[in-house]
């Protein structure tokens, strides 16, 4: 069996996913000061008279990397970074203690300027003085020489605990990325590791002692000892956990937009032919800009709570939440007290949300039936017009090749996949709006820790080998080896699936079913005074975002051995 | 947090699959290191820097611009339509007041490109900044503009295209037309007799540094710039006066190139040549991006930047202030220019060999323009190739309606016998006619 727990802003959910299909599936509230407790809770009664020694797997969703960013209480911890010639790096400073150093590479790899060991020594002396429990070390062009780096880590080894280098955080270029994302690594750690520390063993005393996965924002897990690696790989996995709940559901041979319609927002992503969108950059959050790798989701202030105004004779729904609906005795009308008012809802104090309602069908000047009514359709005007605005993003994202220029599709959503709270009673009005079928996500109310519970193991690699100085490299793999003139791009694929299958096999897939593939390739003729001096090769792959061998999306079944 | 003074977009477009042949300069391999540095010094991620993507030029843009011999299809590829959209691109958002300025760092380059195109000379099949201005004015009538051209190769190009319009300043900084392709360029090539001055050629000797191009700009074009009053601001942004340069030989480094266009502002630049891809190109063109967007890039400069070797010589400073001298002072007579006897309703002529070097084509034309004092003329131009003889009548936009009557002539009367292909560009009603 499987447990996959999503711990979100409000709710927690969790599942238990046996051969047979969905074993028990459980709702608690979260209490955001109290995550770890939140978590047990909701393990407790999901297990609640289980045969715990079936669990094999366990894959956790949490808010807890993302509510230290959010809320600005990420410990101290030191950057140190070198640069060298380009915009000044005092513009990408994090946290409190960042120090630049010299030494300087160029945009492939060759050394501009070394690093001086007396200055780490002297940097790494002051750093034990600080008493700093973790450094983030990283330099310009990393990726494509990670000397740098790794000679400044080996001296400040002997004076910190912890070092996180930027070349481990992704293969993409991005210097002032590349610093965020370390940082984050560094400053998540040691509440990371505190936590799944404390949860798994919890668990162990349980009698479940597999090692715990940890979803990630592109829609993968990876298990905890990576996630030692990676912590701020599990900084906004809450959204991509509902579409991997909901890819089950979207035919391969469609392009969904799924909606996630909750109290407060609608959070909205792309299936295209049944895998997700990746977003082009790695997520934002707070006011970093990071290399972490996420789905591409967009989020707007519209749910079944948001607070409804009349604002110069026309209806605004949200952004805001004032509270509950005032059908359930909030203070302020909402989308929900329309439902109530047109009976499309059981629950909730009819008289109370008319009552809510009659103040914005006077300022309207209508029956409060047809304000009811213009409140549902202008909150989903306002999801549509979002939607919209996210697969326009989508197909003006830049392209570098005449081919991609010509060849280039543009996607159009022709399959529409509803889930959240009040995904039944919107999922109508959507109908009338949308060219194409609409479908409510079965097991709606918990689709996200299914999604959690059934995600594959992904991880992406770069490779980038260049014949001429006949050497190839991924950095993020500390893979380095000498090739010959003669090396192909055949040749640098069959690495960078090695190098996935290697990865992906660390981070806990198992290997027989892994689903790899390409995400860019090129090959450059690299041309000095007229000859061709060799070749500049560069491969992305990953395993494909999707959901584990073995389960049927039909029947809901899981059909594996091992689990 | 860095925050970009003026809102830029930058159109990118490497044409990563796109070469004129395998080891020809213009290349796959052209901006791929220039794609590195953009991206590892994420100025795309700085607040108010934009990244558009580009649209393609329609045949209509093209055909406002040029007579391509026989279609445009034989005489230009995608890339090229998509390199033109890319300036267009950058151009609308300007107009459109969503960015400030803007840079297309796209390739293949335009500046060689004639009114007349038989194919493709100096890496060049159509003139990209023509095809975007053009369409700015039909489009957003827009009119007057002014074109600076900083490659280090003459925009020739250019200059044919906007020789008789009075309402186009077009001025190119470059190398010494003596020592380097095409060989003109001259400070006497100042315009036809209905635009005499504002053809503006600054030729500089080989070797000139930083501080000689930098004095041009100043002492030059600023003024220049200042009296014409143009509406926009276009810059040919070509990178091929940098010292690594492999074709040229000037001095100027990625200091020079960004300090040019912090003193140029210009609304739109549009990359040219640039051939030093590793050495060059990531830094220049990142000085450029940085300049536009009004960041500091004082930190920023090539990894063999050694300026005490960047210096010129006393003798060859003294020479690029005799030559701004002599500028300035054609600018101040221009209006003497025209010359004693070229009244209204005359005509004149220029006969011209154009050689096409990449594609070996060999043209000769004889263009005739109505001297006229209020509008740019009508153009007929008679144009052989070793393939083709065409005739092409070119109406101005802003045509009187003697110059447009005769244009309209002179289309009449061709014969069909005579060439294979008669074109009309009437860009009063905006219509390319051919004759069947
Ligand atoms: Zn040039
Ligand atoms: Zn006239």
């Amino acid at each position: 069996m499987i447990i996959g727990l999503d711990v979100g802003g409000t709710h927690t959910d969790a599942v238990l996913i046996g051969a047979e299909g969905m074993v028990r599936d459980i709702k608690v509230n979260t209490d955001p000061e109290r995550l770890y407790e939140t978590v047990m809770s909701a393990l407790d009664r999901l297990l609640a008279g289980q045969e715990v020694a079936d669990v094999k797997r366990v894959v956790l969703s949490t808010t807890l990397a993302t509510n230290m960013v959010v809320q600005d209480k990420l410990p101290p911890v030191a950057m140190v970074v070198s640069a060298g010639p380009g915009i000044d790096p005092e513009h990408f400073r994090v946290g409190s203690h960042y120090f630049r150093v010299k030494g300087a590479l160029d945009h492939s790899g060759r050394e501009l300027e070394p690093v001086r060991e007396k200055e780490i020594h002297a940097l790494g002396a002051e750093l034990k003085k600080l008493g700093l429990p973790a450094v983030g070390v990283v330099s310009k062009f990393s990726v494509r020489n990670a000397a740098h780096e790794l000679a400044i880590a080996r001296i400040l080894e002997s004076y910190v605990d912890k070092i996180f280098m930027g070349h481990l955080c992704s293969g993409a270029l991005s210097f002032p990325r590349r610093i965020a994302t370390t940082y984050l690594n560094a400053a998540v750690y040691p509440v990371h590791t505190n936590f799944f520390t404390a949860v798994h063993s919890s668990l162990a005393k349980k009698g479940i002692s597999h090692p715990i996965r940890i979803l990630k924002p592109d829609g993968g897990n990876m298990n905890m000892s990576s996630s030692l690696t990676y912590p701020a790989q599990t900084i906004l996995s809450g959204p991509s956990a509902s579409v991997m709940g909901a890819i089950a559901h979207a035919p391969k041979d469609k392009t969904c937009l799924v909606l996630d319609i909750g109290g407060t927002t609608t959070d909205m992503a792309i299936i295209l032919n049944g895998a997700p969108v990746i977003a082009q950059n790695g997520i934002e959050i707070g006011s970093y800009k990071t290399l972490i790798r996420a789905l591409l989701t967009k989020s707007i202030g519209i749910g079944g709570d948001s607070v409804v105004r009349v604002r110069e004779g026309k209806l605004a729904i949200g952004p805001d939440r004032g509270g509950a609906a005032m059908a359930h005795g909030g203070p302020q009308p909402t989308p929900t007290d329309a439902m109530c008012v047109l009976g499309m809802i059981e629950q909730g104090d009819r008289d109370k949300a008319a009552a809510g309602l009659a103040v914005i069908s006077a300022e309207l000047g209508l029956a409060v039936i047809e304000a009811a009514e213009q409140i549902l359709h202008t909150a989903c005007e306002n999801i549509m017009r979002a939607a919209d605005e996210m697969v326009d993003q989508i197909n003006s994202r830049p392209v570098y090749t005449v081919h991609e220029m010509c060849e280039g599709v543009k996607i159009r959503p022709d399959y529409l996949l509803v889930l959240g709270g009040p995904a039944g009673q919107f999922a109508g009005r959507l109908a009338e709006m949308f060219k194409g079928e609409v479908e409510i996500v079965p097991n709606w109310r918990v689709a996200n820790a299914i999604g959690c519970a059934l995600a594959r193991t992904t991880c992406e690699v770069t490779v980038y080998a260049d014949t001429a100085r006949r050497v190839i490299t991924a950095q993020g793999e500390e893979y380095h080896r000498e090739i010959s003139r003669t090396f192909t791009l055949d040749d640098a694929r069959k690495v960078a699936f090695e190098l996935v299958r290697k990865k992906a096999a660390a981070r806990g897939a198992n290997e027989e079913h892994l689903k790899m593939e390409v995400l860019e390739e090129s090959q450059f003729n690299m041309i000095r005074r007229f000859s061709t001096v060799g070749k500049n090769i560069r491969v992305r792959a990953q395993v494909k975002p999707g959901l584990i061998h073995g389960y049927d999306a039909e029947s809901g079944t899981l059909n594996r051995a091992d689990l | 947090m860095l925050h970009a003074k003026n809102r830029t977009g930058l159109v990118f477009f490497p044409a990563f699959d796109w070469a004129i042949s395998p080891t020809h300069p213009e290349r796959e391999e052209r901006l791929l290191y220039t794609q590195d540095q953009v991206f590892e010094e994420g100025l795309l991620d700085i607040d108010g820097i934009v990244e558009l993507k580009p649209d393609l030029v329609t045949i209509k843009d093209i055909q406002r611009v040029h007579f391509c011999v026989p279609d445009p299809w034989k005489v230009s590829t995608e890339s090229h339509f998509i390199s033109a959209g890319g300036a267009k691109t950058i151009g609308m958002a300007v107009m459109d007041g969503t960015i400030d300025r803007g840079f297309a760092l796209v390739r293949p380059p335009g500046h060689h490109a004639n009114r007349v195109v038989h194919g493709a000379r100096g890496f060049c099949n159509i003139n990209i900044e023509a095809i975007m201005i053009e369409y700015l004015r039909r489009a957003y009538g827009v009119d007057r503009v002014a074109i600076i051209d900083t490659d280090c190769h003459h925009g020739d190009g250019t200059q044919d295209i906007y020789w008789h319009d009075p309402d186009t300043l077009f001025i190119s900084i470059h190398q010494d037309g003596r020592t380097l392709y095409p060989g003109s360029g001259f400070i006497n090539e100042f315009g036809g007799p209905n635009a005499a001055g504002t053809t503006v050629n600054i030729p500089l000797p080989p070797e000139t540094c930083d501080d000689g191009m930098l004095y041009a700009v100043k002492n030059a074009v600023l003024p220049i710039l200042d009296e014409f009053k143009p509406q926009l601001i276009i810059n040919s942004a070509g990178q091929d006066n940098h010292y690594s340069d492999p074709i040229t030989n000037m001095n100027i480094s990625a200091q020079g190139y960004a300090q040019l266009t912090e003193l140029l502002k210009a609304d739109i630049a549009v990359l040219e040549g640039g051939y030093s891809i590793e050495g060059a190109l990531p830094y220049v063109n990142a000085g450029i991006i940085m300049a536009m967007a009004g960041l500091d890039y004082s930190s920023l400069r090539e990894p063999d930047y050694e300026p005490e070797y960047l210096r010129q010589p006393a003798s060859l400073t003294r020479s690029i202030e005799r030559t701004c001298d002599e500028v300035m002072t054609m600018w101040r007579r221009r209006t003497e220019l025209r010359g004693p006897g070229k009244k209204a309703g005359q005509y004149d002529t220029r006969n011209r060999q154009i050689f096409y070097d990449t594609d070996n084509i060999f043209e000769t034309q004889e263009e005739t323009v109505r001297i006229c004092d209020d509008c740019g003329g009508s153009l007929r131009i008679d144009s052989i190739s070793n393939r083709r003889r065409i005739l092409g009548v070119h109406i101005p936009r802003n045509a009187c309606p003697a110059c447009r009557e005769q244009g309209l002539q002179w289309y009449e009367e061709s014969s069909s016998s005579r060439f294979q292909h008669i074109f009309l560009q009437d860009r009063i009603t905006d219509r390319f006619l051919e004759k069947k």
